[in-house]
Order: C-alpha cells, then sequence, then structure tokens
C-alpha cells in the first residue's frame, strides 16, 4: 500500500510493530510463557492472524508445519480470511482446504508435487489466485523484498520454555523463514515435536520466537531421496559411464550437484568402480551440495566424495551422517545441521549440476510441467542454471568457457549444467519433442510464460543412451539443433536429424558417442554398481545407514 | 501382441557357427537370439513384441543394427516385453559382441 | 569393499549355472535355438520366452557329472507353465538313467504360472513325483533358493522334497506369499508391506534357524557352488522311518510355536541371544549363531 509523506507522519513509521504489539496482546491469554496447549492452536490463530495477512507456512522436502496447517483449516472464515499463502511447499491437502474455505485466495509458491492436480483445479474455479510460481531462492529473497510474511509457522524438532528451538537434522528452510519473520514484526509460531528442558543445540534463539506449540505427533518425514540400487537398470548405467568420461574426467569437476534419480544415483554408485579403475579418485568429484542419499555411501567410504553439505536430511542416514563429521556439517550436539539457502547457493556456484527432466525441445529447453497440473519448480533451475556472477576459476570452469568462447578476447568460464535423459520414458513417449508441453500448460492456467525448468542457453550438455550432445562447440542455433538430434536416438526428432550435418558435428565434439568417449558398452551392466541392493548400501555404512521399513528386503 | 518379419541386406561379417542369447522378457526388457543361419549372405528378424504399432521403429533399430556391425547371414530373434529403443539396442550390440567372442 | 563376487540373486538362470559349474562344460538341453516356447502364452497376447523360463542340462561340478536346471525369475516371476514344467520333469527322469553325482535344481519362483493353472498345477505333481524317484534311486537332489522370486507354491514343496537345500540371505521359502496371506487373512494378521517382518517369517535366516534348510550362504555363486558340492553324492535316507521321523518333528515344531506371532518369537523360544540382531547379522556372523547353538543343543 503506497501511502503519502503526510499520512506517514501520521500513522507514525511503527505500524507494524505495533500491530505486533496488539496481535501479541490479543494471544498473550493463551499461553504460558510461550507456551500454548495443542488444544488452543485454532484459538491462537484466530487471535493473531488478520483478514489479508501474508502468512508462510513452513512446508519443505522433509518436514511440514503439518499441526498448525491443520489447525488453520479449522479457523473460522468469519475472523480469518483473504489471506496471501507464500509457502516454498505445497504438499498437504490441508494446505489447499484453506483455499477451498476461503481462509486464504492468494499464494506464491514453488512446488507442489502430489496437489498439482487439485491446484489446478482450484485456480480454474478461481479460489486462488497464483502471483508466481517461484524457484526457492527467489521466494526466500522475496521475503526479504515485498513478500515479508506477517506470521509464519515453522516447525522444530524440539523447544525449551524459553523458546529456543532445536531443528536437527532437517533444518531446511527454517532459517531463512525466521530471519524474514522476526525482524519485520511479525508473529513467529513453532510447532514441535516434544517441549525439554534442555536442548542439544539451539538452532533458533528462542527471543526470536513468539509461541511454541507441542504438536500432538511428530511433523511427518517420508525418504524421498532414497533410491534403491536393486531398480537401476543397465541403460542408467551406460549413461553414468559416459558421464564420467566425457564430462568429469573430461573438464575434472570437483564440486558439484546432482539432481534426484535413479541416474545420478547410478553415476554415484560406479565412482568406486568404473571411476576408481580410470584413477579419478581425488580428481573429480570431490564436494557436492546435495542431501544425503543412500547411494553416496559408497563413494564417500571409498575416499572419493570428501564434503557434502546437505539442504536437508534423509531418513535412515542419521547415525552415519553423525559418525562421518569430517565429511558433514555437524552440530556441537552430534547430529547434521542442514540448510537450504546455503546448499542452493553452494549448487549455483559450483562447477556442474547434472540432473534429469521429462522433456527436452530442439533448443534445449527442458521441462517437467505435464498437462492438468501444477508442479512448480522446486530448487532445480537455482542449481542447474548459468551462475552468471560467478568470477573465481577453476580447471572446469575454465575450460568449459574455453569452449563457450568463440574467439571473444575477453576469457570467461562456463558453468556445466547437464541434463541426463533417456530418449523415450516410460510407454515409449518421447523425451525429445518439437514442442514442450509447458506451452499449453502456460495457456490453461494462464501464466506469463511457459514453466520451463532449464533454459536451453543454460544448458551445456545432453546426456542420453546415445550419447552426448555438447552444446557449448555449437557455433548457432541449428547447430544446437542438430546435435540434439544427434543424440535423440530414434524419437521423431532424433529420426529427422540431418545425417551429414551430424557427423560433422560429431568430428568437432559436439556429439560424442560411447566410441569417442571409449566407453566399452560390454560393461554396461549391474557388476559395475559399488552396490546392488539397500542391503549392500547398509554394509558399507559398517551397520550405521538404517534404512526404513519400506526399503528393507531381509 | 504383434509379430513383426524384417530382412536385410548382408553387410559382410558372417558368424561362422553358434548363437547368443542375451536379456530376458520381462516388462520393458527384452531376449535377443542371434544365429548363424545359410540365408545368402543377408539377415533375416523375427521380432514379437506385446506393444502394438512400432512396426517401423523396429525396422530402424534392427537395420541400424545390421549396418552397425556389417553382419551377413544372422537371423535375429526377439521377444519383446515392451523395451524401449535404449534397451533395444543395447541387448542388440550385447548379442553381437558375444557371438563374435564365440567365433574367436 | 568393491563387490568382486558375482552375486547370486542378481544373476540370470544361464549366468548362475554358468557360475555353478566347472567352466566350460555345461551342455544344454532343448535350448533357445529349439524354441520350445509356450503354446498359451501367445493366445493371452502375452510374450512367450524362447526357453520357457527355465534352463536344464547337464555339466560338470568340482569334476564329477551332475543334472542342472535353472528357473530364470525375470520371466513372469520364474512361475511354471506346461513346457517350463515339462523340462524340469523330464531332467529329473533323465537323472534315473545316467545316475549323476547329484540333480541341482536353482529355484527362483512364485510358483504355477497362473495363466497354465491346469497345466502347471499337473506339472508340479509330476516334478515332485520326479524328486521322489530320483532320490529312490540313491541320486541326491539339491535345491538352491536365491532371487528376488524366493521359492512360493508348488515349488517351495518341490524344495521341501528334496535332499538338500541351500539359500542366500535374500532368499525366501513359503508356500503362500506375503500378499496373499494379506488378501486372505486381513492385514493385522500379516502386512505384506512390512518388508522385515516378510523376511522373520520367510526369509533365509528363519527357514535355517528352523531347521528347514540346510545352509545359508552369503549372495554370491561361488558360496553357492561350496555349498552344493559339499552335498554331491550325499543322499538323505527316504524310507518309512525317516518319514515319520520328519511328521513327528512337525508335529512338536506345531506345538511349541503355536503362541508365536513372529519370527523373532520363534528366535527367542530356540535360545538365540539376541533375536533383534539376528536380521543384520551377514552370513559368516549368523552361521556363527547356528553353530553356537548346535553346540548347545548336542
Amino acid at each position: 500500500m503506497h501511502m503519502s509523506t503526510d499520512g506517514r507522519k501520521a500513522a507514525g513509521w511503527d505500524t507494524i510493530h505495533r500491530s505486533y504489539r496488539a496481535r501479541m496482546e490479543r494471544a498473550g491469554r493463551l499461553a504460558s510463557g510461550k507456551v500454548v496447549a495443542a488444544d488452543d492452536a485454532v484459538s491462537l490463530l484466530e487471535s493473531v492472524l488478520e483478514p489479508g495477512d501474508r502468512l508462510c507456512i513452513e512446508g519443505n522436502n522433509q518436514k511440514h508445519a503439518d499441526f498448525l496447517a491443520a489447525s488453520l483449516a479449522r479457523v473460522s472464515s468469519d475472523r480469518v480470511h483473504g489471506l496471501h499463502i507464500v509457502q516454498s511447499n505445497l504438499a498437504l491437502p490441508a494446505h489447499l482446504d484453506v483455499f477451498e474455505r476461503g481462509i486464504a485466495d492468494r499464494l506464491d509458491f514453488c512446488y507442489s508435487g502430489p496437489q498439482g492436480l487439485r491446484l489446478a483445479r482450484l485456480v480454474a474455479e478461481g479460489r486462488v489466485r497464483v502471483g508466481a510460481i517461484h524457484t526457492y531462492l527467489e521466494l526466500y529473497s522475496r521475503y526479504f523484498s515485498d513478500l515479508t510474511p506477517r506470521v509464519s509457522f515453522i516447525a522444530a524438532d524440539a523447544a525449551d520454555a524459553a523458546g529456543n528451538l532445536y531443528t536437527g537434522e532437517n533444518t531446511e528452510d527454517t532459517p531463512a523463514i525466521v530471519e524474514a519473520t522476526a525482524f519485520k514484526s511479525g508473529i513467529l509460531i513453532a510447532q514441535v515435536n516434544r517441549i525439554v528442558d534442555e536442548l542439544p543445540r539451539v538452532d533458533v534463539p528462542g527471543d526470536w520466537v513468539s509461541f511454541v506449540v507441542e504438536a500432538p505427533k511428530p511433523y511427518y518425514i517420508e525418504p524421498i531421496f532414497t533410491r534403491d540400487p536393486a531398480a537401476i537398470t543397465d541403460v542408467q548405467i551406460l549413461m553414468a559411464m559416459m558421464v564420467i568420461r566425457g564430462l568429469y574426467q573430461k573438464y575434472g569437476v570437483t564440486r558439484l550437484n546432482h539432481g534426484i534419480g535413479f541416474d545420478t544415483a547410478a553415476i554415484e554408485l560406479i565412482l568406486p568402480t568404473y571411476a576408481a579403475d580410470l584413477g579419478l579418485q581425488g580428481e573429480i568429484c570431490r564436494y557436492m551440495s546435495v542431501n544425503p542419499c543412500p547411494t553416496l555411501i559408497p563413494a564417500i567410504e571409498s575416499g572419493f566424495v570428501e564434503g557434502i553439505h546437505c539442504a536437508g536430511s534423509e531418513l535412515g542416514m542419521e547415525r552415519y551422517v553423525a559418525e562421518r563429521s569430517d565429511v558433514f556439517f555437524i552440530g556441537r550436539d552430534g547430529t547434521m545441521r542442514s540448510n537450504r539457502i546455503f546448499c542452493q547457493l553452494a549448487g549455483h556456484y559450483a562447477d556442474l549440476f547434472i540432473g534429469s527432466t521429462l522433456q527436452v525441445d530442439l533448443e534445449g529447453n527442458s521441462s517437467t510441467a505435464t498437462l492438468n497440473r501444477i508442479t512448480g519448480f522446486g530448487g532445480a533451475p537455482n542449481f542447474g542454471s548459468e551462475s552468471r556472477g560467478r568470477r573465481h576459476g577453476s580447471k572446469s570452469w575454465l575450460q568449459a568457457g574455453e569452449e563457450a568462447n568463440r574467439g571473444r578476447r575477453m576469457p570467461r568460464g562456463r558453468k556445466l549444467v547437464v541434463q541426463i535423459v533417456e530418449t523415450f520414458r516410460e510407454g515409449l513417449e518421447p523425451t525429445f519433442v518439437e514442442r514442450l508441453d509447458a506451452w499449453d500448460l502456460q495457456q490453461s492456467f494462464d501464466l506469463p510464460l511457459p514453466p520451463v525448468m532449464a533454459y536451453g542457453d543454460d544448458i551445456t550438455h545432453i546426456v542420453t543412451e546415445e550419447g552426448i550432445a555438447n552444446l557449448l562447440l555449437c557455433d548457432d542455433l541449428l547447430e544446437r539443433e542438430q546435435a540434439i538430434r544427434g543424440v535423440a536416438g530414434y524419437t521423431p526428432v532424433g529420426l529427422g536429424r540431418d545425417r551429414a550435418v551430424v557427423e560433422r558435428l560429431r568430428k568437432k565434439g559436439a556429439v560424442a558417442y560411447p566410441d569417442d568417449l571409449g566407453v566399452d558398452k560390454r560393461l554396461a551392466n549391474r557388476d559395475l554398481l559399488a552396490a546392488r541392493s539397500i542391503k549392500d548400501l547398509v554394509h558399507w555404512s559398517g551397520g550405521l545407514y538404517r534404512p526404513p521399513a519400506r526399503f528393507r528386503n531381509w | 501382441m504383434d509379430h513383426l518379419e524384417f530382412e536385410f541386406e548382408g553387410r559382410g561379417h558372417s558368424p561362422r557357427r553358434g548363437h547368443a542369447l542375451v536379456g530376458v522378457v520381462g516388462s520393458g526388457n527384452l531376449e535377443v537370439l542371434l544365429e548363424h543361419a545359410e540365408l545368402g549372405g543377408n539377415c533375416s528378424a523375427v521380432v514379437d513384441t506385446s506393444i502394438r504399432g512400432f512396426d517401423s521403429l523396429w525396422e530402424r533399430v534392427l537395420a541400424d543394427f545390421v549396418d552397425r556391425h556389417r553382419l551377413a547371414d544372422v537371423r535375429i530373434s526377439v521377444n519383446d516385453g515392451g523395451a524401449t529403443p535404449a534397451v533395444v539396442t543395447l541387448r542388440l550390440d550385447q548379442a553381437a559382441a558375444e557371438i563374435r567372442e564365440e567365433q574367436s | 569393499m568393491r563387490p568382486v563376487r558375482r552375486s547370486y540373486d542378481e544373476a540370470t538362470a544361464r549366468g548362475r549355472i554358468d557360475g555353478l559349474l566347472d567352466a566350460g562344460t555345461f551342455r544344454e538341453f532343448c535350448g533357445p535355438t529349439a524354441r520350445r516356447s509356450s503354446p498359451h502364452l501367445p493366445a493371452l497376447g502375452l510374450p512367450v520366452s524362447f526357453d520357457d523360463g527355465v534352463v536344464v542340462g547337464e555339466g560338470r561340478l568340482d569334476g564329477r557329472p551332475v543334472l542342472i536346471g535353472s528357473q530364470e525369475g525375470g520371466f513372469m516371476g520364474g512361475s511354471v507353465g506346461e513346457v517350463h514344467g515339462a523340462k524340469l520333469t523330464g531332467l529329473l527322469e533323465r537323472g534315473l538313467d545316467v545316475e549323476p553325482a547329484a540333480v541341482v535344481l536353482l529355484l527362483d519362483s512364485g510358483g504355477v504360472r497362473l495363466q497354465e493353472a491346469n497345466a502347471g498345477l499337473i506339472a508340479m505333481g509330476e516334478i515332485q513325483r520326479a524328486v521322489f524317484r530320483v532320490r529312490a534311486a540313491g541320486v541326491p537332489v539339491i535345491a538352491a533358493i536365491g532371487g528376488r522370486n524366493g521359492c512360493y507354491g508348488g515349488m517351495s514343496i518341490v524344495a521341501r522334497s528334496c535332499d538338500w537345500i541351500v539359500v542366500s540371505e535374500q532368499g525366501r521359502l513359503s508356500i503362500s506369499g506375503p500378499e496373499v496371506i494379506e488378501a486372505v487373512e486381513g492385514i493385522e494378521e500379516f502386512d505384506a508391506q512390512d518388508r522385515a517382518l516378510v523376511w522373520r517369517t520367510m526369509g533365509g535366516k528363519h527357514r535355517r534357524l528352523l531347521g528347514e534348510v540346510d545352509a545359508l550362504v552369503e549372495n554370491s555363486i561361488e558360496a553357492f557352488r561350496m555349498a552344493v558340492i559339499g552335498w554331491l553324492e550325499q543322499p538323505r535316507p527316504l524310507d518309512l522311518a525317516a518319514v515319520e521321523a520328519e511328521h513327528a518333528r512337525l508335529e512338536a515344531r506345531l506345538r511349541r510355536f503355536a503362541e508365536c506371532r513372529d519370527g523373532l518369537d520363534v528366535w527367542r523360544d530356540l535360545g538365540v541371544e539376541r533375536p533383534e540382531e539376528i536380521p543384520e547379522l551377514d552370513a559368516d556372523a549368523f552361521n556363527a549363531v547356528v553353530a553356537s547353538m548346535e553346540e548347545r543343543d548336542r
């Protein structure tokens, strides 16, 4: 709201703070110190929230303020309505119930995953006005600009009576939300699994926290980063071999980020075998920005990966991580400290990002958008993009920059941004397409632009089971298109290649096939995996990794 | 199910004997059997696949395979449980490597 | 730790035979080029396999002649159809003619192939009868169980009709599968999603502790090979006294463990000191526990 200078003088310069004090006073009768009983949670929210407030409900990959989210869905919509939700991860039914009930009507978010279909319906019905679909770093940045929450719900492992919080292994987004809320006169309500006399460590100082509610049930965590090696295919192993020879070895990539999937799990699991045989230990893959994926255990144990910073944790990995404090970031209490922003930043300025996608077009734009669903971005675009603000050199960055230079006099480096895909997905759906579904999605949901996960001009390489397209070595869009067609196999896009042009591109290295890379296809089988089962991972970890029940077969 | 039969012009390399079997018929997987056969220098292929309507795709993949390994007098037999071209190509190449090994 | 060992559970039917037998000695009967595939599956619109999911033949093991059959768990869950069953029966009957040092069956099967249920059921009876005929002739029949399907349904009955059974930790042996039990008895009785429970009640370690299998080995073809070699030319008695003794043992067992709800209860009752640690033990450590218990009971 714009206020004239005269209006400002009349209202004073601390209106937000006075509003904060009024809200705290209204809610004070419900609290004993800072602690509010779970039964009073709905009353608490009705006391502190005002119509039109911007509200952040903490929701990450790993933990959710699920009890407070469910409580919000139960407040009186006469008293609380028209909220503007600014929240990174929409995952629970309650997150959308508030729109169904009119408690909230505006939304800025990053990722909606399983709720994507219902969200699309609510948007179509006009119950949700979407401000924007952000990436994580963008939304957090807006918390410190024009989307600062008036009230935030956060989730923590434990609190003490003074409101100090312990977030355990899953600190994740908490610091960003806390900082933006507490220092702009916002109200911070923490849902905790337990209230204790003494915390293992303090992750959030108590005087930043307004209220603490002990939830009836601990917040729910899913093991979403665990990939069972038993499901890795020979084709994925072939692609992993190409990545190691054609990218990690070629450029000497030491700092990198892996997306989550079976393709990248295959890479992790042939580091101690295939890459070690190539003498690459200590030369590649030394520092990673990634959650503690169990498939990283063999690479850590064999001395390949020396350091990992995590955005969040992974169920079952807690003890293993805690016992490897040389590798992970560990608190004085002995448990891991994660932080999504710092992990995203480290990944953004790394030498390489590699991840999968669903569709790639002829310019190399990639998208995970599917029709009828609004799923959003999460953090992949922050990792999977060129870091134009980077200034420090490294072997990989400089070498890639040289390939991209095109005779300019000023040298500059280049981050490697790699998409790894099979030419066909399940059901023989081609991955390579002339036109992304994202264009249709833009139309049906009236988005300002098609939801592209990684832009073609950010992508440097596309890896398929056919080979690697090196887009840095393509002189123009025409060459880029033919390089992409050259690795698109038997998809219509691949069959439409100009064989002569592709052969020329192959000569200059813009297209490389397994033979060109020195990759022996016959080795592409599961014998190459350092671990072929979850049980193997447990053995590698010396029994420290404790997989959740659904991943056990013993 | 689709039953497909193809003939390809041979490319010179004829295995003198033996056969090679690679892969297992399962969802998204296939088995490939390569056999020496007197085909007047040509190659033939028989494909039984659980997914219908990909005739031309199979023909392209198999023609490229015969060409790539310069095969002659080889009968290619495939039982397919809906494998992607990526898996098909990998299994074909593995079978070709195996039958080559058998000759030495 | 680089796994140089060749995984038994992961290997194909042919890979298991190649690794188990003396190198280069295997000669296949009715191989894939004979194309003896299922006559029933095409009518149902399902793909066939050139060997109908089972490899049979002869070869040498530690220099001695053996007959060997190996089920391909990747093809229709190792299920037994008409041709598949006939190949196993024929293999066993050949044992009567050539009297090898053993007939070795590498089992990886969910049981009868539902699409060929009648033929498959008859085949089970034929296989079991053939096992007993070979055994009656003094040729030991050895079953090896590993792989993703374990050994269920009719094949579990065949396995328990053999002289010896060796199992990997991942191997499972039971008549009804977890999903079947859950469907019939309800999730309160058995939660098939609880993988650890499945292995505590059907897995190799549980079967070994109950005395239903004779050896548990690590997941390597070499370990299976060594176990099988140890039983060549070593038939178990198959007479009335042996059958009656087994019946008495089973009856006593049923009474003893009637109240147990979980493998853990059984193991505790058997005198395992720290039953909750059993699932985490590797094959060597587990076998040390078994050996110390056998020592104590002696």
